[in-house]
């Protein structure tokens, strides 16, 4: 059995490009943090004419996956315009290096994610307000499309892990088809509440499993 | 590429020794013990295996009770755990753990929680050692078991399995020793330790996966998990694995406790040789009373697994106490039990030693590692607050 990992991923592991920071960029922003033990930050430079990501750079400390797709990450994006690399998906990036465990596919969601905080940390000093949407139950799904359940490799509306979601006065109730005695039941609980819990209008994020 | 394995405290290699004795048993003598009464080969096996047991009770200075042939370590904690709280659940519903143990210790206690046991863990100090203290106050009179590891398989701490031992009898409490890690490289006296059960592997000690042995001292505190025939006292119903048996036989008798000494020097060594050449580090095996062969060391700034990944590039076998399956990184249960912080946990890399391993490997490892942290301190975008 070779390594779990494509080529193109130990490439990158081993040797991976645009690694650094940007001196003044125009947009910076950290995803994860060491507590989580997943880091990523990533560093933009903006040509103000074309909305163009001219320079882009990141440091990152995690797994091999972690590196490599924040490394892929900054290549693709590099040279576009911001409309562009906003429209870049997790799944594309997985693509891009030819396939990822599926225990290590959250590594390609937190790359994109530090991308898009670093183009909203543009934005924001460019002075493009975002208004505030109120959190619903569509909101909830399709950030929890973002949520992959390691068992599977599938995110966990798509695959069905999630069984029923509410909200109530700024109370959000999520209750998965898994056991609590689940390997990974805690990991995708604290998932979960990581990418609801910061909303501006939520209070609490509760998940329950039915055993 | 030569490889380095250093990584023996999850598993060794199989002695040679100990493989002819399990090709011997698989080709010449194949026969059960349960044919002892028709043919030759069922009469070697069952001597084979009945010798096999009278050198494990030698070993441990058993006066009473039974040893019986289990698939390993896993099994056997299920057997003990789940067959005394199976038989004792009238007398009470309290069992005592530790928050460092193996997980097939921790799983079950969690396991008889939904059943409506109550478990309770006691709390371990900043080096790993359960605090005594703690564990008088947790008895209750509903406690059935206490069930603590003798060497931590991370860290390499050795409890004070004679100190429990005393706390257990005073109290009139069972008392369950996993001594997956412990056995034979530490004396173990069930006896003088005042050990109710005891849990033995093979393949920690060079010999084969797939067998272990349990200790227990009397058949009437537990009910069998398992029905089938009546191999092993009714307990562990299944056809003997003789070969294995046999060798795990093998790998007790030809241990050799110099070689763990030996281990030990090469330890102290490779600690050394890391303290003088690589910064920010945190040791997290307490030195003094720990396995020989195990050192476990934090590498701040980085992540455990981008660590064992590099340096398995160059032909070195590690592991991390840190396993990145989600955002929120699952940390050592046992390194976060000690009170390590998660930022302290993510860079931790266990090296663990055998008879097999040399200075010049050592040598090598150090070169490597220096190299391997570098480069990903030099990636991170975490570094000291100066």
């Amino acid at each position: 059995m070779s390594m779990p990992y494509s080529k193109k991923v130990i490439e990158l592991f081993l040797n991976p490009k645009n690694v650094g920071e940007i001196e003044n960029p125009d947009g910076f922003a950290t995803e994860g943090s060491p507590a989580c033990g997943d880091m990523v930050s990533v560093y933009i430079k903006v040509d103000k004419e074309t909305q163009r990501i001219v320079d882009i750079k990141f440091k990152s400390f995690g797994c091999a996956s972690n590196i490599a797709t924040a490394s892929i990450v900054t290549e693709m994006v590099k040279g576009k315009t911001i409309e562009e690399a906003k429209k870049i998906t997790w799944k594309e990036v997985v693509d891009e290096l030819g396939g990822l465990p599926p225990i290590k596919l959250h590594c390609s969601i937190l790359a994109v994610d530090a991308l898009q905080a670093a183009i909203t940390n543009y934005e924001e000093k460019m002075g493009i307000q975002k208004e505030k949407v109120p959190t619903d139950e569509n909101l909830i799904r399709k950030r929890l499309r973002h949520v992959i359940d390691p068992n599977t490799g599938k995110e966990i509306i798509g695959s069905g892990v999630v069984k029923k979601i509410e909200i109530k006065d700024g109370i959000i109730n999520i209750e998965l088809n898994m056991s609590e005695l689940n390997q990974f039941a805690n990991s995708i609980k604290e998932e979960i509440q990581e990418k609801l819990k910061y909303r501006w209008d939520v209070k609490e994020v509760n998940v329950k499993f039915s055993d | 590429m030569k490889r380095i394995y250093l990584d023996n405290a999850t598993t060794t290699r199989v002695d040679d020794e100990v493989l002819k004795e399990i090709n011997y048993y698989y080709t010449e003598i194949y026969g059960v013990p349960s044919s002892i009464f028709s043919h030759r080969e069922g009469l070697l096996a069952k001597e084979k295996v009945e010798s096999t047991r009278e050198l494990i009770s030698k070993k441990i200075n058993k006066k009473e009770g039974e040893i019986i042939f289990t698939s390993g370590g896993t099994e056997g904690n299920n057997i003990i755990i789940k067959g005394v709280s199976n038989k004792l659940k009238e007398k009470g519903n309290h069992l005592i753990t530790s928050p460092i143990e193996h997980l097939s210790v921790l799983n079950v206690m969690k396991f008889l929680e939904k059943k409506g046991f109550q478990i309770s863990y006691v709390r371990v100090d900043k080096n790993g050692f359960v605090d005594l203290d703690e564990l008088k106050k947790l008895i209750k009179k509903d406690t059935i078991l206490i069930s603590i590891q003798h060497v931590n398989q991370e860290t390499g701490v050795i409890q004070n399995i004679e100190e429990i031992g005393k706390i257990a009898k005073e109290k009139e409490v069972l008392f369950h020793v996993d001594s997956s890690l412990g056995f034979p490289f530490l004396d173990v006296d069930v006896e003088k330790m005042n050990i109710d059960f005891l849990t033995i592997t093979a393949h920690k000690f060079h010999g084969p996966k797939g067998v272990g042995a349990i200790y227990i001292r009397d058949l009437n505190k537990l009910k069998p998990i398992m029905h089938g025939g009546y191999n092993e006292f009714n307990l562990r119903p299944g056809t003997e694995n003789v070969p294995l048996i046999a060798g795990l036989g093998k790998a007790i008798e030809i241990f050799n406790k110099e070689d763990y000494k030996r281990i030990n020097e090469l330890r102290l060594y490779l600690l050394e040789k890391i303290k003088n050449e690589i910064s920010d580090i945190r040791i997290n095996t307490p030195i003094e009373k720990s396995h020989s062969g195990i050192l476990n060391i934090t590498f701040y700034f980085v992540e455990g697994e981008s660590i064992v990944l590099r340096m398995d590039m160059v032909g070195v076998s590690l592991i991390t106490g840190s396993a990145c399956y989600s955002k929120s990184l699952e940390a050592s249960h046992v390194l976060l039990a000690m009170g390590l912080s998660h930022e302290d946990a993510h860079g931790s890399i266990r090296f663990s030693l055998s008879k097999y391993n040399t200075k010049e490997e050592i040598d090598y490892v150090v070169e490597e590692l220096k190299k391997t942290i570098k480069f990903l301190r030099d990636l991170s975008p975490l570094k000291r607050e100066n």
